[in-house]
């Protein structure tokens, strides 16, 4: 069952996988348990909406076991898993593997010149991944307990979101590209669920179309990105292709004809411009939801996607290029359009969006470790942020609807002054944004420091293709942090300080989240600050940043990934040579974080006083007019609008032009024209038949004559 | 299981047993009467479907070529036989059709309320029929059988169909007929020239297989066998017989339509016009007309599809679309593509067939298919929004489902051979998305507003006993295709061996015309020939 | 003495087209066609002189089928006769389409 890999056991010791299917079959047991809870209540709550009632949870005392059971079965299943992957990882820990970890199932799919195996890889890019997903995901599971407790279709959520975690894991432990693009398609399906989950709101099932759709879009990248490997390897396995790859060319048109298709794919997935439309209206979900979903793991498939084919993507500068272009722009664009948004959701999204940029600059400019590093500190401070604002929006909602009043629950302006009643929500929220807007010592600071630095020293390096290009990446990501740290904090600022706008008597009803809502809170909000000493850069830490080389595991990410981006960094050594150690304009890494942590800290002190004194009046008695850009930012420089415009709408006057005109008209109009031609020619050949006899008698005569006649001449 | 079958002696009767036990079933629904007529004509094919499951075991997966053969003579002076067998390819058609005849059987017993013998006797008929089609291997049998099932679909359609049933009928009878017809004249001038080369008439298919046709002759008859496989199929632009066809169809109709019937036309292809005319199947000007009509079908249809207004119509469309990826496949002439055509020929079965029972169980509920009149239907009756999903995601083929194993082999063949036309066939991935889920989103989603939806109930024992088969089968060929795959594989190794040998023999073929008196006249024109041989010495090279 | 018999056959069949190419009448038309049937009577005749004797044999079947014709004919004229109370063809043309 386990092919170990060869040179793993030789240096130091053996890894044994341990359990490895397991991991994966704990969430689809969890979604089949949970789906049978979900049909079986389904079909309770179907008689009494056929009734003409809605179906009544009741005290959560006395609810049916298919609403007791879930909150054990979801979360606990997803224990589970994290319990065997940190076996895993703590196993991994103790050796140096060198090469992945394939354990076998059967066969997938083999037709002879093609074949591809159901089978897991376990290796230091995955175990992280793993690591994150059913971490994260099993604090957003029992955060989940809590925030949906009173949802009627509680069993339904939970087998969602088990199923999704099952396919997240397929996506990240698949041993080949086609096992990816089952969890890659099967996390947009549960995507698609989970926006769609209160479905009987058309907006919301909207948004989970859009996804679904948006995201199919990509994932034509992602298969023809499979068909150009097979063809040129006859494999989609992952290590047949890197060892294959070094027979590429440096540059050459197919490798970078198929870096191009999968990014396309990571575009979709991970909502990068132009396909990022799809992530802001999936806000729609239920907000752990977009904590674990549109934050934490399937917004970040794209970015593992390129970290994984990285050494494809070191082999095509160009594609790199456009990757970390892409990447800086989504993170400046997303984050200006941020600074307007009223939801606080929709500010959180596209602060996702921008953050995810950030990533894929860091994947572009070759710095995979660092990407996977932002990677893992944003699910950490996003998911914190969105578990934060679902704790602020469940108990506006319970505000609200104590005093049966339809104001929006989401709507930052109906909020303010909540640190008083939300503590414990405040501080960590605090926490995450610090840590998003880059303040020393918090996660992110360490993450997108690395990234913004190696996007600088890429400019500088000796064989860069593109140094001009990597200079103006390098300014926008500098500026998009600067951004970052404003909209945060003015998002911070509007929900939690100031005067509380959410009405007289609404005011009573706020409060602070069960323990079951905070300690996931809790626990993420450590990992914000101290998450990101896993990876502190070599350069910071003897100085300041490092506390003197007190902060202990100095780069030791940097060098987990080893293995896995060594032929990366093998191939851009061999091409471009040596990064730079200065900046564009001069100065070292030490100076930069410097003088990055100390302009986001202003700028974050700055908003804070700003903000604070502007007057904010509640979305009813709101009646500011907006114009200029302000309005363009608000309105999200009517992207939405101009696709609806140019690409929607066509296609559908496109499907309706080919079926009224070329099906119903022509196509199938000219198979009646046969049917009544055939018709007309039987009316005019019948017209012969006049019934009279003499006329028969006479043609048989003409007819007998002329044969006779023609016989004798 | 195999001691078992080896012990009835099962190989030497099963083929025989298939095509004559639903004949029996029709006296025996008579006798039966019409008030036990649903239920006998059930568990007669349910019986059927059991003996056929046999074949799984019986089947010997490493042989490629003809098993279970049986000949006895018919009409001997022109050298026709009742001869039968069973490769990798029809086996899985075999087993799909006493399958979904069961199953639509099944499905029909709320929808049928009139002359009930003559629905499930013409059923059983279609059922003989069509094996017979699939396990004959004698041409002139095909076309017999092939023809055959036109008239059963005639009636069900034109007396248990919708309002403009007899206009649908019509259409369908005439336009297929039409094409086969061609196919006649095609299978007499192998005929003919089987007999000056064999010295015998025959109408075997391993004779007519032998029958050296030079390249002019060989598009000739490819065009006329094409003709009527495509309307069957049905390819771009020969389609629009079907959309009228299913939407007037009774649910069971409809369904045995998109099961069986439509994979007439794809078997055809890969059992007659690669065999037979393998010069002209990997002409280059033909090749490329079949992919670019294939992705013309799959994108094209998808956009009509989308703008339905009637659910049933738009699964009829979609059903050409699928087809698509058929001939993609078959014509992409390589292990993926042909397997992968397969693998959708057999996943679209089971997925279009069960979209129609769905509907047909929708209609007997709300009595409409407009799938503006619906909405929030997945409250009331959440199971079947749940069949309805699973269904409807293999359609679109996600992975993990039988719909994407198909669709990623018969895309990823078609690639290895022509990358420009398969990326635009690949975007049908999109549009199946964009027909799909608006119309899972209307019926299903949004608000519970009327009456009449509140009231829909949701399956019953019997429809689950329906669909959970037809789920459980998406799945488990989604998630291990191989058994299926390992099992046709020798089969089309064969067929494309065929293809590579004509390839490689293309001058040997000059050499034959012109020492055959029959062909002198070939000779004349030997520009068209050497376009046929040319190519496949060209691709030799390369 | 052939020649005069086959010359008489000829001017007979011709009388017996032209009656029923230009007669009007049912009764008229069915004599003609009798008229016609003779005619090639007589030609048999005349030439199971040359040929043997097959010809007159012929000549019993084509009486025979005439007869039985005639009773078939005669008894559709009649009832075309009590239908439309008259034998003019031009009155009745129900055998179109």
């Amino acid at each position: 069952m386990v092919q170990g890999s060869s040179g793993a056991a030789t240096e130091a010791g053996h890894f044994e996988p341990f359990l490895p299917g397991l991991i994966v079959l704990m969430p689809l047991l969890g979604f089949i348990a949970n789906g049978y809870l979900s049909l079986r209540h389904a079909r309770v709550s179907a008689d009494a909406v056929r009734r003409g009632s809605e179906f009544d949870l009741g005290d959560a005392s006395s609810r049916p076991s298919t609403h007791t059971l879930p909150t054990w079965i979801g979360p606990g299943v997803m224990a589970g898993a994290f319990l065997i992957t940190l076996v895993n990882f703590s196993r991994m820990l103790g050796v140096h593997l060198e090469e992945a970890v394939v354990v076998h199932y059967w066969t997938w799919i083999a037709t002879g010149t093609f074949s591809v195996e159901a089978a897991l890889q376990l290796d230091q890019l995955s175990i992280i991944m793993m690591m994150v997903i059913t971490g994260v995901g099993t604090l957003i599971h029992v955060f989940s307990v809590g925030y949906m407790k009173d949802d009627p279709g509680y069993p339904r959520y939970f087998a969602y979101l088990n199923l999704f975690v099952f396919f997240m894991l397929v996506l990240v432990m698949g041993s080949s590209y086609a096992l990816m693009f089952v969890g890659w398609e099967g996390v947009g399906l549960c995507s698609y669920l989970l926006i769609g989950y209160w479905f009987s709101d058309r907006e919301k099932a909207d948004a989970g179309k859009k996804a679904f759709i948006v995201n199919r879009i990509g994932d034509v990248g992602f298969l023809v990105a499979m068909f150009l490997l097979f063809k040129n390897f006859g494999s989609v396995d992952f290590i047949s292709i890197f060892q294959g790859a070094d027979a590429l060319t440096y540059g050459g048109e197919l490798v970078t004809a198929i870096t191009l298709f999968f990014f396309i794919g990571a575009i979709g997935k991970s909502a990068q411009i132009p396909l990022y439309v799809w992530l802001p209206d999936a806000m729609a979900g239920p907000t752990p939801v977009s904590a674990l979903i549109h934050a934490a793991t399937m917004v970040t498939a794209g970015v593992y996607l390129v970290a994984r084919s990285s050494v494809l993507f070191a082999l095509a500068p160009f594609s790199s290029a456009i990757v970390a272009g892409l990447g800086v722009l989504t993170a400046l664009f997303a984050a200006t359009i941020a600074l307007k948004q009223n939801d606080i959701k929709k500010v959180l999204a596209y602060s996702t969006v921008s953050q995810l940029g950030y990533m894929f600059l860091g994947v572009g400019v070759g710095a995979y470790a660092a990407g996977v590093f932002h990677l893992m500190t944003h699910a950490f401070f996003k998911a914190l942020l969105f578990l934060g604002s679902g704790a602020v929006i469940h108990s506006m909602h319970e505000a609200y609807h104590a005093t049966h009043s339809h104001e929006d629950a989401q709507d930052m302006r109906n909020m303010g002054g909540l640190h008083r009643p939300m503590r414990t929500t405040c501080i960590t929220m605090w926490v995450a944004t610090l840590a998003i807007a880059g303040i020393w010592p918090f996660a992110g600071f360490f993450s997108k420091d690395e990234i913004i630095w190696y996007a600088g020293a890429w400019a500088g390096a000796e064989g860069a293709p593109y140094p001009e290009l990597y200079t103006v990446y390098w300014i926008l990501a500098l500026v998009a942090a600067l951004l970052t740290a404003f909209y945060m904090t003015r998002m911070m600022v509007m929900t939690f300080h100031g005067k509380n706008r959410t009405g007289e008597k609404e005011q009573e009803h706020l409060h602070e989240a069960p323990p079951v809502m905070w300690v996931p809170l809790t626990v993420l909000a450590l990992l914000s600050i101290f998450g990101g000493w896993i990876n502190v850069p070599e350069a910071l830490s003897a100085g300041w940043a490092g506390l003197g080389g007190l902060l202990p595991m100095s780069e030791w990410l940097h060098h987990w990934l080893e293995p896995i981006t060594a032929q990366a960094h093998h191939v851009q050594e061999v091409n471009l040579g040596k990064y730079s150690y200065y900046a564009p304009f001069g100065g070292g890494e030490a100076l930069w974080a410097a003088i990055s942590t100390i302009l986001a800290g202003s700028v974050v002190f700055l908003t804070l006083q700003v903000v604070s004194r502007q007057k904010i009046s509640a979305v009813k008695d709101d009646v500011t007019e907006l114009s200029g850009f302000t309005k363009v930012l608000f309105n999200k420089y009517y992207v939405d609008e101009f696709y609806d415009r140019v690409i929607v709408q066509p296609i559908l006057r496109m499907s309706r032009f080919c079926w009224k005109v070329i099906d119903a008209g022509i196509i199938d109009g000219a198979v009646n024209a046969v049917g009544w031609g055939s018709k007309g020619a039987g009316w005019l050949v019948s017209m012969f038949q006049t019934g009279s006899i003499n006329t028969y008698a006479f043609i048989l005569t003409v007819g007998v004559l002329f044969v006779l006649g023609a016989s004798l001449f | 299981m195999n001691a078992l079958l080896d012990s009835v002696g099962y190989t030497d009767w099963v083929l025989h047993a298939l095509i004559w036990l639903p004949v029996l079933g029709i006296g025996l629904i008579f006798w039966a009467g019409e008030e036990r007529a649903k239920k006998v004509a059930f568990w007669w094919s349910a019986a059927v479907f059991v003996l056929s499951l046999g074949l799984w075991w019986a089947f010997d997966p490493a042989s490629g070529t003809m098993q279970m053969e049986t000949t006895s003579p018919w009409i001997p002076q022109w050298g026709i036989n009742y001869s039968l067998g069973i490769d990798g390819i029809s086996l899985f058609m075999v087993m799909l059709t006493t399958f979904s005849t069961s199953i639509a059987i099944l499905g029909s017993f709320n929808y049928i309320k009139a002359k009930e013998r003559a629905f499930y006797a013409l059923m059983l008929l279609l059922e003989a029929a069509v094996i017979g089609v699939f396990v004959t291997t004698d041409v002139f049998l095909f076309y017999v059988f092939f023809e055959l099932t036109l008239v059963p679909m005639y009636f069900i359609v034109g007396i248990w169909g919708g309002e403009r049933r007899i206009y649908a009928a019509i259409k369908f009878f005439l336009y297929t007929a039409f094409g086969s017809l061609l196919m006649l004249v095609g299978i007499l001038f192998l005929f003919w020239k089987a007999k000056n080369f064999m010295g015998m008439p025959t109408f075997a298919y391993e004779d007519l297989l032998l029958v050296p046709l030079s390249g002019t002759e060989q598009l000739w008859l490819f065009s006329a066998f094409a003709l009527a496989f495509s309307v069957k199929v049905p390819v771009f632009p020969l389609h629009t017989w079907l959309p009228d066809a299913h939407v007037e169809a009774p649910t069971p109709g409809s369904v045995i339509l998109a099961a069986v019937l439509l994979k007439m036309g794809t078997y055809g292809f890969l059992r007659f016009l690669l065999p037979f005319f393998p010069l002209a199947s990997q002409h280059p000007t033909v090749v490329t007309t079949m992919l670019v009509l294939a992705v013309i079908g799959i994108l094209y249809t998808a956009w009509v599809a989308a703008v339905q207004p009637d659910a049933k119509k738009l699964v009829a469309y979609t059903s050409v679309a699928h087809m698509g990826f058929v001939v993609l496949g078959v014509f992409a002439l390589n292990m993926n593509g042909l397997q992968g055509g397969l693998v959708v020929m057999i996943s679209h079965g089971i997925s279009t067939g069960a979209l129609f029972l769905l509907l047909g169980m929708l209609y007997e509920r709300r009595h409409t298919r407009q799938i503006a009149d619906f909405g929030g239907i997945a409250r009331v009756a959440p199971w079947f929004a749940t069949a309805f999903m699973i269904t409807a995601l293999a359609s679109i083929g996600l992975p993990g489902t039988s719909g994407f194993v198909g669709e990623f082999l018969a895309l990823m063949g078609a690639f290895e051979s022509h990358p420009m036309i398969a990326f635009f066939a690949t975007l049908g991935v999109i549009f199946a998305a964009y027909y799909m889920l608006p119309m899972l989103q209307t019926v299903f989603f949004n608000k519970l507003e009327t009456d009449e939806n509140r009231e829909v109930e949701d399956l019953n024992g019997r429809e689950i006993a329906i669909l959970s088969p037809l789920c459980a089968l998406m799945i488990i060929i989604g998630c291990n295709p191989t058994p299926i795959l390992e099992r046709m594989e020798p089969s089309v190794r064969i067929v494309l061996e065929r293809i590579e040998e004509a390839e490689a023999s293309a001058s040997v073929l000059n050499v034959i015309d012109i020492a055959s008196p029959a062909q002198a006249e070939e000779v004349a024109q030997p520009e068209v020939r050497n376009q046929g041989s040319l190519s496949g010495l060209v691709d030799g090279e390369g | 003495m052939i020649t005069e018999a086959l010359v008489l056959s000829a001017i007979l069949f011709v009388i017996g087209t032209f009656g029923v190419l230009v007669r009007r009448n049912a009764m008229i038309m069915f004599l003609c066609i009798e008229l016609q049937l003779n005619a090639v009577n007589l030609s048999f005749v005349a030439f199971s002189r040359m040929f043997g004797i097959e010809g007159q044999i012929f000549v019993f079947f084509v009486m025979t089928v005439a007869a039985a014709e005639a009773a078939v004919g005669l008894a559709i004229i009649i009832s075309i006769f009590r239908h439309y109370e008259t034998v003019n063809v031009d009155s009745f043309n129900l055998l179109k389409w």
